[in-house]
């Protein structure tokens, strides 16, 4: 069985908690007594019905405030996949917290509202889907019921997204009638929509390909760990323990061990102890190399016929994620995979309008949640891919060396 | 599916795997926090993935309420002498004295709350700056908003309203003097993952979690194990019955289901059948209020 992690972005006004609680509620994940503690909380309600919004919002004053304020993990399968949903806040002053949930996801739900149509905040979601580099990108057209499910409102606002896909550079979308209120092709397809051949929500949701996600050429090995028994049986073991972030190795293999540029060749390969042939990523491995070499945690071990760029200046787009403004000249923690090195902010370029994708150059007071361009210089050389192209090898977070706060989030250029 | 894509249950297992090579890679002195349920023990499984043939850099601590299934703990003395690691055990009955607490009065009278004193104590004996748990973010919904490197204050107080960013699977585990990080490897696991990979690996677990004859206490609805620990009236509705446990925390706030689940798989059928959640059947202390494990949470239960 496969696995598939996606973000739903938007706020309650959206129909997205909605939307969620719809997709458990209609694929039988939500158990007995949270249905009954929903029923409890709804009750505190006019409308009296259950509002299976409340079935996301986990924190006491996400429930108060009817909102949501941070990234809820959410947990459903059915027999084709294993669904891992990253339930984030869709306002602006919570960017941050919807670019952490982005980071990881294979697939974004970008909710439209069929009255509204293409809005500031559907270009800030897509922005932001682009800018994570999100694959796959399902636009659902939502409260459909309210616009008397009409082909011609939902052609035009696939129409308006067209324009927006295509400016932002998304690979693939799809689009989708529902409505979430009432269930309309969100498990089941819908009679509501005559005119509508694809499938419904759950169904795109379990055949979306994602094969082609994981990079298998570049091969990319950052090592977590030396794993030295130094016992009398084992006194020679030496293995580097990490995780494949993209390509596959195999035994006999030249690697290079970045960024000091050693040469030398793949004698074993461990996975959960046992040795093997090849290893791929996802996986989590343990390697050994002919030669007996200085390596630690935070190199990483490359194929050598696919090199990694290997520099201490980094053109990036970085989301600033704190109170305190970014300032240039300031100095910060940069950590890439298992890598923490020294670094300063050299220079900010412009900031991106997440609503409007303008550039807005040599800004002046750049805050919380704001995108921006941005120039850094480490204080030793750093291997990476540019995140569009290799986004396991691509990302890297800023760190407050005072408070240790994660403060930024940097796409490598 | 291809040559090069990995099964559901593998993606989860190298995720964790990575993020116990994290803490190793990240930390001083860390701990795994280990109680003798299902999820810990898989931890356990997972920790020999991860740093075999080498010793594990961190030892097994259990914070032993004194309310622990007898069953429970000698599974977990047996588990930690095969596989020759350190185990760490601090006694909730001490910290009530050395700190003059006060036991919970009552019919199922828990030390459930008591826990987080020792556990705070025993982080600050050790020094542990990071401690490794089991718990799932399909638990409950507090934890579902929780981050995998989760920073604690010196009181070991979780703030939701300050979590870190955690992007990608890049883990920022540097903290303050006196902060620890509470780490969950496991957190995008729900039970029926747990319950599938203990018996692809093969997992040992405490008899316990099979069904067996046991003498329990029939309470609103809840079967709760006749043990030395509760009190029973003359009213109350005594009778013996084939169960399991879903979960195991004490014997004082953990319900059993009635079952003939006798094996793995059978136990996997009631799990994909059942209608209520493992918290929900099995946890008394769950039910206080909406926001119980939230409140407990910032007070530095785990």
């Amino acid at each position: 069985m496969d696995l598939l992690r996606f973000i739903t972005a938007g706020s309650v006004d959206d129909g997205k908690s909605t939307l969620i609680g719809r997709l458990l509620y209609d694929s039988k994940s939500i158990m007995i007594d949270h249905l009954e503690a929903l029923e409890k909380q709804s009750k505190h309600k006019e409308d009296g019905e259950i509002d299976l919004a409340l079935l996301t919002d986990g924190l006491r004053a996400e429930r108060e405030q009817g909102i949501t304020i941070d990234v809820a993990y959410k947990y459903f399968a059915t027999p084709k996949r294993k669904f891992i949903i990253a339930d984030a806040p869709g306002h602006i002053q919570y960017t941050r917290n919807m670019v952490t949930g982005a980071s990881n996801a294979d697939l974004a739900i970008i909710l439209v509202d069929a009255r509204n149509g293409v809005v500031e905040q559907t270009r800030r979601h897509s922005i932001i889907a682009s800018l994570l580099n999100i694959p796959h990108i399902v636009v659902a057209i939502n409260k459909m019921d309210l616009v008397d499910h009409s082909q011609d409102v939902y052609n035009n606002i696939v129409i308006d997204y067209a324009e927006v896909a295509k400016k932002l550079n998304l690979k693939e979308v799809k689009f989708i009638p529902i409505s979430a209120l009432n269930g309309d092709n969100i498990v089941e397809k819908s009679v509501q929509f005559p005119w509508y051949d694809g499938p419904s929500l759950l169904e795109l949701l379990e055949t979306v390909t994602l094969e082609q996600d994981i990079d298998l050429t570049r091969a990319r090995f950052p090592v977590q760990y030396v794993i030295r028994p130094q016992t009398d049986a084992l006194h020679d073991y030496r293995g580097y323990a990490g995780k494949i972030n993209s390509g596959i190795y195999k035994k006999g293999d030249a690697v290079t061990v970045l960024p000091a540029g050693i040469v030398s060749k793949i004698v074993a390969i461990e996975v959960n102890g046992k040795e093997v042939e090849e290893a791929f990523a996802p996986q989590s491995v343990v390697l050994h190399l002919e030669d007996d070499i200085d390596i630690s945690r935070g190199d990483v071990i490359v194929k050598t016929d696919a090199a990694p760029q290997v520099s201490n200046e980094l053109e990036v787009l970085l989301c600033w994620m704190d109170q305190k403004p970014l300032l240039s000249g300031n100095k910060y923690l940069l950590q890439i995979n298992s890598k923490q090195v020294r670094s300063v902010i050299k220079e900010i370029d412009y900031q991106l309008d997440v609503n409007s994708l303008e550039k807005i150059p040599h800004p002046e007071n750049i805050g919380l949640n704001a995108i921006v361009k941005a120039t850094i210089k480490t204080a030793s050389p750093v291997v990476f891919d540019p995140y569009q192209e290799l986004r396991s090898n691509g990302g890297a977070i800023l760190i407050d060396e005072t408070s240790h706060v994660t403060v930024g989030a940097c796409m490598i250029q | 599916m291809s040559v090069y894509r990995l099964d559901y249950l593998d993606q989860l297992e190298s995720e964790a795997i990575h993020i116990m090579r994290e803490v190793a890679g990240q930390f001083e002195r860390p701990a795994l926090l280990f109680s003798g349920g299902k999820d810990s023990i898989t931890l356990v499984h997972l920790a020999l993935k991860a740093f075999r043939p080498g010793k594990f850099p961190f030892p097994l601590v259990h914070i032993d309420t004194g309310h622990n299934f007898p069953e429970a703990l000698d599974f977990r003395d047996a588990l930690a002498e095969r596989i020759g690691e350190k185990l760490i055990v601090r006694q909730v009955a001490d910290t009530i004295q050395k700190r003059q607490l006060t036991e919970p009065k009552g019919k199922f009278a828990s030390r459930n709350a008591l826990q987080t004193y020792t556990l705070l104590d025993t982080i600050e004996e050790f020094g542990f700056d990071a401690c490794i748990g089991g718990a799932r973010r399909d638990e409950e919904k507090a934890r579902a908003k929780e981050r995998i490197f989760s920073v604690r204050d010196e009181f070991g107080q979780w703030n939701p309203k300050l979590q870190r960013p955690e992007l990608w699977n890049t883990y920022n585990g540097r903290i303050n003097k006196g902060e620890n990080v509470r780490v969950f490897p496991i957190s995008n696991w729900t039970e029926l993952d747990i319950w599938n990979y203990i018996k692809r690996e093969n997992i040992d677990l405490p008899s316990i979690y099979f069904a067996h004859e046991r003498t329990v206490l029939e309470y609103e609805n809840q079967l709760i194990a006749l043990s030395e620990f509760i009190q029973v009236e003359e009213t109350d509705v005594v009778v013996t019955k084939k169960v399991r446990y879903r979960t195991v925390g004490d014997m004082t706030c953990t319900a059993a289901v009635e079952s003939d689940a006798s094996t793995i798989n059978d136990i996997i059928r009631e799990i994909t059948a059942t209608k209520t959640s493992e918290r929900g059947e099995t946890r008394i202390d769950d039910k206080v209020s909406e926001a119980a494990m939230e409140d407990r949470k910032k007070n530095g239960y785990f």
